[in-house]
């Protein structure tokens, strides 16, 4: 089903050395709209260099990215982002002392212009802040609460919130449920389903079987920065993606 | 039941910004009731609050600056000294006989450059904490400024020089007396206040500093250029060390070694007094201006009342421990753990 959706981002042959290491060796990676791709691997395995290669952190030693089928070399992640690219980062990157709009809208915030100078546009943060949170069914008393007084799995919403402002089409998640209490996995997990229904594109990275099998279309797993293996997942099981992530299949 | 939890919550959570913005502010009414009660034929007197103004006014330009340097969740410990080089550079400029308008400028170019040299210091030579790159520039800007005026004070400038701290706004057209005229030290201050109250909450610029003061890493994973935001906020921070040399140079009518000794710490301790955090991100404006006041209050009644400068100090010392023991409390209630 998923498949048959736009191919967003795909990645071929990406190798990243660091010195003599070799992180990654001949990696690819394909993510639809609509679809999530639960990437799996144990520590060392390289995941998060492939993820930041993918934000444009770091630059591949050799291969290419696509993006919506066009070739794309990232400098920054200041290009990924202009792409429609995102990251969540598993520290959530947040401001506790700004408040959940100023937070969504950091770096990005709408001004309006007085005269000469150019003065925040609070009406319109929060305008935005609540019909955005709105669409994601993400609940909290206000906008204009500091992101310090909310509950992990609030901040945690907050964060995917900033990501998928700026309508991007793909978003990349590293460990979203990894500092969570129980009763708000589930909420962040619904959260990411929501966001698969508005055709987003997400990459989850995850230890958590729980959170592969509840969210993912796809799972791949990297071992020894090589792509190990890749299934729907519906064809495999928990107990096979354990033995991927230890090398065996 | 939970309804009735809910409300009550809300309710907490809307009084509890305004708590935090004007807490303060309260403290300095209740400081000046009490001076009130005390002295109620001098405090309030127009002469007297004058007198506050004009002694405060130098004083809430460093603190300002210290205040924007301390939400980064940095510290500044050269203002003292950039103010005591910026005098020195006005007053061998205002010796050398340029015209006033070029006089009046130095100070504040001297002061935007030290402060431009700690920004970039801190940044670029990737300092392990500002601390540091200030407590050096404490003593090279004292030691450049007795330098270049051979540790001797200049004395003696003009009437336009003077204007900022030493001048008077008649107020005899509104049917007053002529001693009760308005400081131009203490408009400069309004202005100076409200400027950077609106740069802080109302431009892109302030709410970053506020941001890294928050989270360095978010600001960054942002977007937000941390080390130019952190210059930016360097500069102002001796700028307004420079307007400082400017109002002190117009009150004492002299360039002096001992200019701002010690400043640095009143700076500081204002800042902590009116709320701001050490651990940045948090502050206001408003509660800087308090804690100016708070310090100036204290020393002028204390003053008032023939009380020695030594209890002065211990008094000063003991509401820097009780205002942030204050906030420490004020914090466990309105974050959660």
């Amino acid at each position: 089903m998923s498949t048959s959706n736009e191919l967003l981002l795909e990645a071929k042959g990406i190798t990243k050395y660091f010195g003599t290491i070799t992180a990654l060796e001949n990696v690819n990676l394909k993510v639809h709209a609509g679809e999530c791709l639960g990437v799996v691997g144990d520590n060392g395995a390289g995941k998060s260099t492939l993820m930041k290669v993918l934000s444009g952190l770091y630059k591949p030693s050799s291969g290419s990215l696509y993006f919506q089928g066009k070739e794309e070399i990232l400098e920054s992640p200041k290009d990924s982002q202009n792409l429609g690219l995102e990251m969540v980062y598993q520290d959530l990157a947040l401001a506790g002392n700004l408040p959940i709009g100023e937070n969504i809208f950091l770096g990005r915030e709408p001004t309006k212009n007085i005269g000469f100078l150019k003065f925040l546009d609070f009406n319109k943060i929060k305008e935005l802040t609540n019909a955005h949170l709105g669409k994601l069914k993400i609940n909290v008393k206000s906008a204009d609460q500091k992101v310090e007084e909310l509950s992990g799995g609030q901040r945690q919403a907050v964060a995917i919130a900033r990501s998928t402002a700026f309508n991007a089409k793909v978003v990349i998640m590293d460990e979203p449920t990894a500092a969570l209490a129980i009763k708000e996995v589930g909420k962040v997990l619904d959260l990411i389903n929501s966001l698969k229904k508005t055709g987003v594109g997400v990459i989850v990275i995850s230890h958590r079987m729980d959170d592969i099998f509840s969210v993912c279309d796809r799972v791949m797993a990297l071992f020894q920065g090589t792509n190990f293996a890749e299934s729907e997942l519906s064809s495999t099981s928990r107990d096979e993606v354990i033995g991927w992530i230890m090398g065996k299949k | 039941m939970e309804e009735k939890d809910n409300k009550k919550d809300s309710l907490y959570l809307k009084l509890m910004p305004y708590i935090e913005r004007y807490g303060i502010l309260l403290l300095l009414v209740l400081m000046i009731l009490v001076m009130h009660i005390l002295q109620p034929d001098v405090f309030l007197s127009w002469r007297n609050v004058t007198n506050v103004f004009k002694q405060i006014s130098w004083q809430s330009m460093l603190a300002l600056g210290v205040f924007m340097v301390i939400v980064t969740a940095g510290i500044d410990l050269s203002v003292g000294s950039i103010m005591m080089l910026s005098l020195m550079v006005l007053a061998i400029v205002a010796k050398a006989g340029a015209p006033w308008f070029i006089v009046v400028i130095t100070p504040l170019i001297a002061g935007f450059l030290c402060g431009l040299f700690n920004g970039a210091g801190i940044t670029l030579l990737r300092m392990p904490h500002p601390f540091i790159m200030t407590l050096g520039t404490l003593y090279i800007f004292r030691g450049t400024g007795n330098l270049i005026s051979g540790g001797t004070p200049i004395s003696g400038f003009t009437d336009e020089v003077r204007y900022l701290g030493h001048g008077r706004i008649d107020l005899q057209w509104l049917g007053l007396e002529k001693s009760q005229y308005l400081p131009v030290s203490l408009v400069l201050i309004a202005i100076v206040y409200i400027i950077f109250w609106f740069f802080l909450n109302h431009s892109r610029t302030g709410k970053w500093i506020y941001a890294i003061g928050g989270n360095p890493s978010a600001a960054r994973a942002s977007g937000i250029n941390v080390n130019k935001i952190l210059i930016i906020v360097y500069s102002l921070c001796g700028f307004l060390s420079g307007i400082g040399a400017l109002i002190l140079a117009g009150r004492t009518d002299s360039g002096y070694p001992n200019a701002g000794l010690q400043s640095e710490l009143d700076a500081i301790a204002a800042c902590i007094i009116g709320g701001a955090s050490f651990f940045g991100g948090r502050g206001t404006v408003l509660g800087v201006f308090a804690g100016v006041m708070i310090m100036g209050i204290l020393r002028n009644g204390l003053n008032l009342m023939d009380v020695s400068s030594f209890w002065q100090q211990v008094l000063i010392g003991s509401i820097i421990v009780i205002a942030v023991y204050i906030d420490v409390l004020r914090r466990d209630l309105g974050t959660r753990k």
